[in-house]
């Protein structure tokens, strides 16, 4: 597609072509760059101009080199050409902009989440630690964390590949294309919802015939619940989506030999798909990992490890997150960006592992 | 072969979690960082019942229930006690509601919520036990700016609103000597509700009436400024802002190292907040509540000389009788260590005045007997 | 997919009462090797060859039978959890709104949980939610397109494959760590930001305030933008992907440069798709609340600037306000949830509505 471009210039052509257009040598963009840069130094923070500031003069730079170099394509090689220059440099200056957040995010963390690296972070709860104490850790919340990514990861599996399978094996009709479409909506509802969902119906409605005193109460498999429902649509989604990649032939092969069809399924079409599938189970437990707000509201949050998921509060490595975050001490921020790297660190290694695993799949989309 | 790999994965990951399980600990045995903690031993009487205990309820005596706490768990290892700081609103309707096993206010129940509370404590009534006396520090954040000194007028306008810059002439006339910026006034105050709030704005609406116009309330109603959830979400931010203004517990103040303002109070002076200025208003204050229900009434206009003025006293709300029997020797256990002299002392390091000899034996006898 | 049947083989299966599916495929090993000697599955009648029909499977207790309602069923879970989350909101909800003193979609204030007087409203919740995630939309639209362009057409494919998986990491951040991000690091920035465009904008409406600034919906406004960024970066990669390569090679062959090709032949063909990324970045705005929690400064004041401190949503009114709600307070929260659930399932049928009419792409579920 690049090489289309060429098309006029390669004509074999008289000096005076009518079709070769005027072409802005390389060295132009080089110098109206650095003079938009010495332009916008001299403005801002020599000039004064609107307070200066080095943010201001990276702004006033870009924006003096787009201005030159419309103008000077436009002189040289006519207005569609210098359209075109315009679009390409704001595209690619987009991309730049977009990486910066991911660039500072990643810095600050290890910056701040740096303090508080130590054993004793990863080795100890917030039990009997006050205001005035300096240490402290997030063992408790990291149990929490993988107990309760653990568990929403058991339910959702066999209900959302088995979803995946009606929709792509089974499926006919209206049924199967109203589930489709409401897959797609679920993966839109706010993790928020999603928590007071599982509070009104498993906290305050369910959980009191579990209790002895008949007291609704807060756990980590509440928090497992919620994110379930957060996790549902996406694992059936990318199951459904591998399902369908695997090739037709193979499962009439199957037919052919008078495999029953549930074991087709089980037999070929998972396993042909199964790469894909766990790279999607892998997404969706990073994205559930992560999650905050349903956390919050149903799981409690203490300072204690608690290796019960089914009673009592427990901590999630978010949860603490927000906790530390709030909290009126010095020790507390800290505490919080150490949880965020640590957080950032598992959710990545995971997202890594699941795009790696997605390379190895023989099925091509498309 | 693929799909062993995939086992190969998992059980490695099942293996993490398990060498991850088995070498944390909840126990924190660093030593603290101030000298009250684990070091109060002799005058604690503490029993050791084991259980849990699950309370909540003002922010204003949160630093003091978890020093409490911690002396209590370090002792016994079997006890597990926690204490949401979620506001005394919050913490008087758990206690209704039965989610939680005591509460902690720094308001009294209101007259329509006290029967509901009775009601809950089925064969007797709900009542409430003084704990913790905790001033409440006007903490501000003006860069080049220490030793701020206000009168309870500029108080109130400042909060009012009718104040808006530092660089003001009833603020310059309360400090004479410092240079103030023209930076603009943020107040900060409570988003929740909370006793804090209420006894502030009590304060306010007590000293200057005619400038604080919106009597008093759990939630504020002031105008303008900038809303923070919890006492910390309040000390976290004055932190950080400059020109932020705010009101917190001096336990707060103290965790996050902030600048305290100095008071005027009714004998005409600027108190500075200290456990004896305060000290001084609380000895002032009178004791109302029936049987072995116990209310103190501050003197806001207290004229005392040295009085730090803004006072709270924040209280546990637990059940005289038909408490839970599987709780009631926690609970008990525990209160009567928090009103021991030896529970009070811890407290005094970390932002709070120790109760009155007078009511703290009253409120440890009827701890005793608690049913 | 067709029905394999094989009814001269059918014969009567060792009698297997129906049971966990999940045991099936175990269950199964130890019967055969795969031999075709299984009944027929699926429903479809079996026509007699041979005269084998007459020993018909019994379908009903078969398994394939049990592996087909299986997995209807968990297909259906999908619909029944949304259905559900209606139904339980609603009960939850009704009990506050009756309790309201005010009228709860136009009130100003949110005081529910005053015990005698309890007075709330969704209206500047609602206005806050609604202004915060159009300011991020309309900076993150830009830019998001900039990058998909830039991904999909401009860069060359091994940096555009690194690029985007760049742009998939910042995707997979928690949005704890976002919140935390914005409140501890981006907070200064946009102070000074803020009392710059006082300064030299204040006499638009949108920069009129005299401060504070900090925590303030611009804030808030920027997190969002990044949070958004990457899920309409990924479905708009795919639209622009999907453009007909031959539309595109014919603009080239005409003499259209670059740009004039992208404006002409990729954009409009997938003007829908892109329309239904920006709603689904939409849907992830409106309802995103750990980070608003944490950015936003939550003052009751709304006005028509954006860089006052204050402000607040209704997802993140119930993350913060939710620790302190007593039961008409939590059920107020619900209610809130509510509207927020009503607002994102509307935004996401009609996203989903545009590009199931018009399937340009089968974009992943983000």
């Amino acid at each position: 597609m690049t090489g289309m471009t060429t098309i006029a210039t390669s004509s074999s052509a008289p000096p005076t072509n009518a079709l070769k257009s005027r072409r802005l040598p390389a060295w132009t963009l080089v110098a109206i760059g650095v003079a938009s840069a010495v332009l916008a130094v001299l403005l801002f923070p020599v000039g004064g101009l609107m307070g200066g500031g080095w943010v201001l003069t990276a702004v006033g730079a870009v924006l003096g080199f787009l201005i030159a170099l419309a103008i000077v394509s436009w002189a040289v090689e006519g207005r569609r050409a210098a359209r075109n220059r315009v679009a390409t440099s704001l595209i690619y200056s987009s991309l730049v902009l977009a990486l910066l957040p991911l660039v500072s995010v990643v810095i600050t963390l290890l910056n701040k989440g740096r303090t508080r690296l130590d054993g004793t972070f990863f080795n100890n709860s917030m039990r009997n630690i006050t205001a005035f104490d300096s240490g402290g850790g997030a063992y408790h919340a990291i149990i929490g964390t993988l107990e309760q990514a653990g568990l929403a990861t058991l339910i959702t599996v066999p209900l959302g590949v088995a979803g995946a399978i009606y929709i792509v094996e089974y499926g006919k009709g209206r049924l199967a294309s109203a589930i489709r479409f409401f897959v797609d909506v679920m993966t839109g509802i706010p993790s928020i919802v999603a928590g007071l969902f599982i509070l009104a119906f498993w906290v305050l409605m369910v959980s009191p015939h579990f209790s002895p005193t008949h007291q609704p109460f807060d756990s980590g498999f509440a928090a497992a619940l919620a994110l379930f429902v957060l996790m549902l649509p996406t694992v059936t989604r990318s199951t459904e989506e591998m399902l369908r990649l695997v090739p037709a032939a193979l499962r009439e092969g199957s037919f052919a030999l008078g495999i029953p069809k549930w074991k087709t399924i089980m037999r070929i079409a998972l396993p042909t798909a199964l790469p894909g599938i766990v790279t999607g189970i892998m997404l969706a437990i990073a994205r559930a990992a992560g999650e905050t707000a349903p956390v919050l509201l149903v799981a409690g949050g203490t300072p204690n490890r608690n290796f019960n998921p089914f009673e009592g509060n427990q901590e999630s490595l978010s949860v603490y997150i927000y906790d530390q975050a709030g909290a009126a001490t010095k020790y507390g921020p800290p505490r919080a960006w150490t949880a965020a790297l640590t957080l950032v660190t598992l959710v990545f290694l995971l997202t890594v592992a699941a795009k790696l695993l997605s390379r190895r799949t023989k099925l091509n989309r498309k | 072969m693929k799909l062993q790999r995939h086992g190969i994965l998992a059980g490695l990951a099942l293996t993490a979690t398990f060498a991850l399980a088995a070498c944390g600990s909840d126990n924190n045995t660093t030593p603290a960082a101030n000298a009250a903690g684990g070091s109060s031993s002799a005058a604690n009487p503490i029993a050791c019942a084991s259980g849990t205990l699950s309370a909540q309820g003002s922010t204003a005596q949160q630093n003091a229930i978890n020093e409490w706490v911690k002396d209590y768990q370090t002792s016994c290892s079997g006890a597990n006690i926690v204490y949401q700081g979620t506001g005394s609103g919050a913490g008087q309707q758990a206690f209704i509601s039965g989610t939680a096993d005591f509460a902690g206010s720094d308001s009294p129940l209101t007259a329509a919520d006290q029967p509901k509370a009775d009601a809950r404590c089925k064969t007797g009534p709900a009542i409430h036990l003084p704990m913790a006396v905790g001033p409440i520090a006007v903490v501000y954040n003006i860069q080049g700016v220490t030793g701020l000194q206000l009168r309870p007028a500029t108080l109130a306008k400042i909060f009012a609103g009718k104040i808006t810059a530092w660089n003001d002439p009833a603020v310059k006339a309360d400090n004479p000597s410092a240079t103030l910026p023209s930076t603009k006034i943020l107040t900060v105050h409570r988003s929740d509700s909370s006793g804090t709030s209420d006894n502030f704005t009590k304060y306010l609406s007590t000293v200057d009436a005619a400038d604080w116009t919106f009597g008093h309330d759990k939630t504020w109603k002031g105008p303008g400024g900038d809303a923070e959830k919890g006492s910390d979400g309040i000390a976290s931010l004055l932190s950080k802002t400059d020109g932020a203004i705010g009101y917190v517990e001096w336990s707060f103040a103290q965790a996050d190292n902030l600048n305290v303002a100095k008071v005027g109070n009714g004998a005409g002076e600027f108190a500075e907040l200290n456990g004896d200025s305060a000290g001084k208003t609380i000895a002032s204050a009178q004791t109302t509540g029936t049987g072995d229900d116990m209310q103190l009434k501050i003197d806001y206009r207290t004229t005392a000389p040295g009085a730090y003025p803004i006072v709270l006293v924040t209280y546990e709300i637990v059940c005289e009788k038909g408490n839970d029997t599987s709780k009631l020797p926690l609970l008990r256990d525990f209160l009567s260590y928090t009103a021991s002299t030896g529970g009070q002392q811890a407290i005094a390091t970390v932002g709070y005045a120790p109760l009155p000899e007078s009511v703290r034996t009253k409120v440890a006898s009827t701890v005793d007997n608690l049913s | 997919m067709s029905q394999p049947s094989f009814p001269g083989s059918a014969e009567a299966a060792p009698v297997v009462p129906a049971e966990p599916p999940r045991d099936l495929t175990v269950q199964d090993d130890t019967r055969t090797a795969g031999v075709p000697r299984h009944r027929s599955g699926g429903r479809t009648p079996v026509a007699p060859m041979g005269g084998g029909g007459a020993l018909p499977a019994r379908r009903r207790f078969g398994a394939d039978s049990v592996f087909r309602w299986f997995t209807t069923g968990a297909g259906t879970l999908v619909l029944v959890v949304i259905v559900a989350i209606a139904i339980f909101l609603i009960v939850r909800a009704v009990p506050a709104i009756r309790a309201d003193k005010a009228n709860f979609l136009t009130h100003f204030e949110w005081f529910p949980n005053d015990p005698t007087d309890p007075r709330f409203g969704i209206a500047s919740l609602a206005i806050g939610t609604v202004s915060s995630s159009a300011i991020a939309l309309v900076l993150a639209v830009p830019v998001a397109l900039g990058i998909a362009l830039c991904l999909s057409h401009y860069a060359p494919r091994r940096l555009a494959n690194g690029l985007g998986f760049l742009i998939d990491l910042l995707a997979a951040v928690p949005s704890i760590v976002f919140g935390l991000w914005g409140r501890d690091y981006l907070v200064d920035p946009v102070r000074n930001l803020s009392g710059w465009l006082h300064r030299y904008f204040g006499w638009i409406p949108l920069f009129g305030s005299d401060g504070p600034y900090g925590k303030s919906i611009l804030l808030g406004s920027l997190v969002l933008a990044i949070m958004v960024l990457p899920i309409i970066t990924s479905l708009s990669r795919e639209v622009f992907r999907q453009a007909s390569g031959m539309n595109e090679e014919a603009a080239l062959a005409l003499g259209a440069t670059k740009w004039e090709m992208i404006r002409l032949a990729v954009i409009p063909h997938g003007r829908p798709g892109l329309v239904a990324s920006i709603m689904l970045g939409l849907g992830r705005a409106l309802g995103e609340t750990i980070a608003l929690a944490l950015t936003l400064g939550g003052g009751r004041g709304i006005g028509i600037d954006i860089i006052h401190d204050g402000g607040n949503s209704i997802a993140a009114n119930i993350a913060n306000g939710f620790g302190e709600a007593n039961d008409i307070g939590r059920s107020a929260l619900i209610a809130s949830g509510l509207v927020l659930f009503a607002i994102t399932l509307i935004v996401n049928v009609i996203a989903r509505a545009i590009v199931y009419r018009r399937r340009e792409f089968i974009g992943s579920a983000v």
